[in-house]
C-alpha cells in the first residue's frame, strides 16, 4: 500500500477548487434538516466485502499523527473531508479566508457535528495562537462500539472506527460513550436519522490512499503512516525540538490509545484535549458487566431455595 | 354512583351501566386538568413523530440525553421499583403483614416500566428499530445491551405477576390459580433481573469517567442507582398505599386505620436503614476517592445541598418520624425522599454529565419534552386508577 502520494490522490476529487456544491451553505451545527451522508453507509460496506472477500494477513494498524505546532488554521482539511465525503460544501476560500477574519467560526470551539465530520479550533495560549484539528481519534479500543447496543460500531484492522446506520436503532449512547465527544446525530431528520463521524478515510486507505484531510495539508501539519512508525516520528521530534514541543504525544495511550496522535507545544488541556485516563473507558463497563454476572450466578440459588420455600409454603396453606 | 348491578363484560369493563353514562362521567375537574396536560404531551408526541427530535427537544450533540432518559426512564424505573422490594418482601421472604400491599406494588411497577418503555420510544431516532437488540444485532458488550433486555424480560415477569389479579376479575379460577404460582418462579427471577437493571442504569455512565463530574462519578455507580431504586420503590409503596387508602377505602375487605399506620411505620423504618446505609457509601465514596477538593466549587455546592436536602435531613426527619410514631410525616417524606431521587436523576444525567460545558450551554428541555414526560405520569397515574377500580388490587 502506498501512502505518500499527497496530493495526487486528490487529483480524483469530483470537485475543482472554488466551485462549492451548496452555496447557501450555513455554517451552523443546525443547519441541515438531513445531511444524508452517505459516507458512513459507504465505509462500512466495503468494510463488509473486504471481510467476506479475502484474508489478508495484519500489518499493523495506520494512523495519523497532527502536529499542532505546524497547522496554521486554513481549514482545507475540513474543505476537503466535505468535499471526499459528499457533505454539505462550501468553497474552498470560505475556509481558507476564516483565519484573516475577525468574526470568524474561530470565535467559538466548535465539535463535529451532523454533515462536518473535522473541525479546526483556535486556541490562545499565553499569548500564542494554536490551531488545532479535531475528528474522530479512532481510539485502539474504542468506547463508542463497546457502549453500542447493536454493535452498530467496529475498529478495522486497518485502525479506522467505522459505524454501520443499517442497525442503528438511534439511542445516541455512543456520543455519552465518547470521551472526544466526536459522534454526531442527525437530529433534524425525523424519519432516519443516523449518527455521523469521522471515517478516516477507510474507503482511501483500501485502495492505497491517505485520508482526504492528510491529503490536502500542504502545511505538513497532517502526517499518515503505521501507528508505531508514527510514535517513533513523534517522539524523534519531541527529543531534536524540546523547545518547540510539550514532552508528550497525545494518543499514545490516552484512552487506551488512539490512532491519531497530537503533537502540541502547550499541555493538552490548553488545548482541550481531555486527559486524565491511560485505559479505554470501555474498561469499566466491561468490569461491570464481568461483576453482575458473577453476582447474578451467585444470587440464584439463593432466589431458587426462597422460590421453592415459597412455593411449599403456599401449598401447605391452601391445603 | 354504583347502585346499579353490573352486568356483563361490558358494563364490567366500563362501570357504569352504558357508554354514554361513562363518557359523563368521565368530567371531573381532576380529569380535565389531566385531558389538558395529555392534549400537550399527544400533540409533542406527534409533532415529534413527524418533524423529529431537533425541532421538538433541545438536544444537542453535546447532551444526547435529555429530559426523556433522565426522568422517564433513569427517575422513573427507579421508582417503578415497588414490584422489586415489596413483591419479594411479600411472595419470597413471606412477609404476610405487607401481602395486601403487594399487587398495588406489582401494578406501579408494571405501568412505570410500561409507560417508561413508551417514553423512550419517542426518544429513539429509529424507534421502529426498537426490537433490534432483541432479535438479531447484538452488542453484547453494551451495558445499554443488558438494559435492554432486562426491560423486556421485567415488562414480561411483571404481566405474570399481574395476571392473577387479572384472571381474577375475569373470573377464571384455575388460570389464576396457575399464574399465582408461576408468579412466585417471576418474582425469584425478577430480583436478578431488576437488580441487574437498576444497577445497570447507572453503569451506563461509568464509560463517561472523564464527561461526568468527580463529584457523581464513582466505581459504586450501579450501587447508588440501585440502593436508591430500592428506597424509590418502598417510597412510592407508600405514596401509593396512603392515596388509595384514602380515595379507594370502600374497597378494602378491612380497614383498620391503626394497622395500616403501623405497617406505614414499618415502611418508614426499612426506609431509614436503605437511607443510611446509601449515604454511609455516599460518604466513603467522597472520602475514599479522594474528592474533598472539589467541594468548593458550585458543583461541590449543588453536591452538599443534593445530599443535605434529599439525604441527611429526611433521615433524620424519618428517624423521629418512626420513633414517636409519626405515620404522617412518614408519608410526606416518601414523598420528599422519591423527589430526592428524581432530583439525583437530573442531575448525574443533565448537570454533573459533560460538566466542563459552560453553564450557558447547559440543556435544559423544551416544553414538548415536559409536556410527554407529565403525560406519561398522568397516563401512569389514570391508569392505575382505571385498574384499581376495577380489579382485585386493592381487595386481595
Amino acid at each position: 500500500m502506498k501512502r505518500r502520494d499527497f496530493l495526487k490522490g486528490f487529483l480524483g476529487l469530483p470537485g475543482i477548487l472554488g466551485i462549492g456544491s451548496a452555496s447557501k451553505f450555513i455554517e451552523e451545527e443546525r443547519a441541515f434538516k438531513t445531511t444524508r451522508t452517505q459516507a458512513n453507509a459507504k465505509n462500512w460496506e466495503i468494510y463488509l466485502k473486504r471481510k467476506e472477500s479475502k484474508y489478508e494477513p495484519k500489518e499493523g494498524s495506520y494512523g495519523v499523527l497532527f502536529d499542532a505546532t505546524k497547522c496554521i488554521g486554513c481549514r482545507r482539511c475540513e474543505w476537503a473531508c466535505n468535499e471526499w465525503n459528499k457533505n454539505p460544501n462550501q468553497p474552498i476560500e470560505n475556509f481558507e479566508r476564516s483565519r484573516f477574519e475577525t468574526n470568524s467560526v474561530f470565535e467559538k470551539i466548535r465539535r463535529p457535528s451532523a454533515g462536518a465530520f473535522t473541525v479546526v479550533n483556535r486556541f490562545e495560549v499565553d499569548g500564542k495562537v494554536i490551531y488545532v484539528k479535531r475528528q474522530c481519534m479512532h481510539c485502539l479500543d474504542p468506547a463508542c462500539a463497546s457502549s453500542c447496543f447493536v454493535g452498530a460500531f467496529t475498529r478495522t484492522e486497518e485502525g479506522a472506527v467505522i459505524y454501520n446506520p443499517t442497525v442503528c436503532v438511534g439511542c445516541r449512547y455512543c456520543m455519552v460513550a465518547c470521551p472526544f465527544d466526536i459522534p454526531a446525530y442527525e437530529y433534524y431528520d425525523p424519519l432516519t436519522p443516523q449518527v455521523t463521524k469521522c471515517t478516516m478515510c477507510f474507503d482511501r486507505m483500501v485502495e492505497g490512499k491517505v485520508p482526504a484531510c492528510v491529503a490536502v495539508c500542504s502545511a505538513d501539519a497532517l502526517k499518515f503512516g503505521k501507528r508505531e512508525d508514527l510514535l517513533k516520528l513523534a517522539h524523534k521530534l519531541i527529543a531534536d525540538n524540546p523547545d518547540r514541543y510539550f514532552p508528550k504525544v497525545y494518543g499514545q495511550d490516552d484512552f487506551g490509545g488512539t490512532s491519531w496522535l497530537y503533537l502540541s507545544p502547550v499541555p493538552f488541556e490548553r488545548i482541550e484535549l481531555p486527559t486524565g485516563l491511560k485505559k479505554s473507558p470501555a474498561v469499566y463497563t466491561r468490569n461491570y458487566l464481568f461483576a453482575v454476572k458473577v453476582l447474578e450466578i451467585l444470587a440464584s440459588p439463593v432466589l431458587v431455595y426462597l422460590a421453592y420455600k415459597a412455593m411449599s409454603k403456599k401449598g401447605k396453606d391452601e391445603e | 354512583m354504583e347502585k346499579f348491578v353490573l352486568k356483563g363484560f361490558k358494563q364490567k369493563l366500563l362501570l357504569a351501566p352504558d357508554f354514554k353514562s361513562y363518557v359523563f362521567g368521565l368530567f371531573t375537574p381532576w380529569n380535565v386538568i389531566a385531558g389538558i396536560i395529555l392534549l400537550f404531551g399527544f400533540y409533542a408526541m406527534v409533532y415529534r413523530l413527524i418533524f423529529g427530535l431537533g425541532p421538538a427537544t433541545n438536544l444537542n450533540n453535546d447532551y444526547p440525553w435529555g429530559l426523556w432518559i433522565a426522568f422517564d426512564i433513569l427517575a422513573g424505573i427507579a421508582l417503578a421499583a415497588p414490584g422489586l422490594t415489596l413483591g419479594t418482601a411479600v411472595y419470597l421472604f413471606g412477609l404476610k403483614d405487607y401481602k395486601s400491599f403487594a399487587r398495588p406494588a406489582i401494578l406501579s411497577s408494571l405501568l412505570g416500566y410500561v409507560f417508561a418503555v413508551i417514553a423512550l420510544l419517542f426518544d429513539l431516532g429509529r424507534y421502529y428499530r426498537v426490537f433490534y437488540p432483541i432479535v438479531w444485532s447484538w452488542g453484547l458488550e453494551s451495558v445499554l445491551f443488558l438494559v435492554g433486555w432486562h426491560f423486556f424480560l421485567y415488562v414480561i415477569i411483571c404481566v405474570v405477576e399481574w395476571f392473577p389479579a387479572f384472571f381474577e376479575w375475569l373470573g377464571q379460577e384455575r388460570l389464576r390459580n396457575f399464574f399465582s404460582s408461576l408468579g412466585i418462579w417471576a418474582t425469584a427471577f425478577g430480583v436478578i433481573i431488576a437488580g441487574g437493571h437498576q444497577s445497570a442504569l447507572g453503569a451506563l455512565f461509568l464509560i463517561a469517567p472523564t464527561k461526568l463530574h468527580p463529584l457523581w462519578y464513582s466505581p459504586l455507580l450501579p450501587l447508588f442507582f440501585l440502593i436508591t431504586a430500592v428506597l424509590g420503590g418502598m417510597a412510592v409503596v407508600v405514596i401509593e398505599s396512603s392515596i388509595t387508602h384514602r380515595y379507594f377505602k370502600h374497597q378494602l375487605k378491612r380497614f383498620d386505620p391503626k394497622e395500616f399506620d403501623k405497617k406505614t411505620l414499618g415502611l418508614g423504618k426499612a426506609l431509614a436503614v436503605v437511607l443510611t446505609l446509601y449515604l454511609l457509601l455516599k460518604g466513603l465514596d467522597l472520602f475514599h476517592q479522594e474528592k474533598l477538593n472539589y467541594i468548593s466549587s458550585t458543583y461541590g455546592v449543588l453536591f452538599v445541598l443534593e445530599h443535605l436536602l434529599f439525604g441527611v435531613i429526611p433521615l433524620i426527619l424519618l428517624l423521629w418520624a418512626v420513633k414517636e410514631e409519626k405515620p404522617f410525616w412518614v408519608r410526606i417524606l416518601s414523598f420528599w425522599i422519591a423527589l430526592g431521587i428524581i432530583v439525583n436523576r437530573l442531575i448525574v444525567c443533565l448537570i454533573a454529565y459533560n460538566w466542563y460545558i459552560p453553564w450557558s450551554q447547559k440543556y435544559y428541555p423544551s416544553w414538548m419534552e415536559v409536556a410527554l414526560s407529565l403525560s406519561m405520569v398522568v397516563l401512569v397515574i389514570l391508569s392505575t386508577r382505571f385498574m384499581i377500580r376495577r380489579l382485585p388490587i386493592l381487595s386481595d
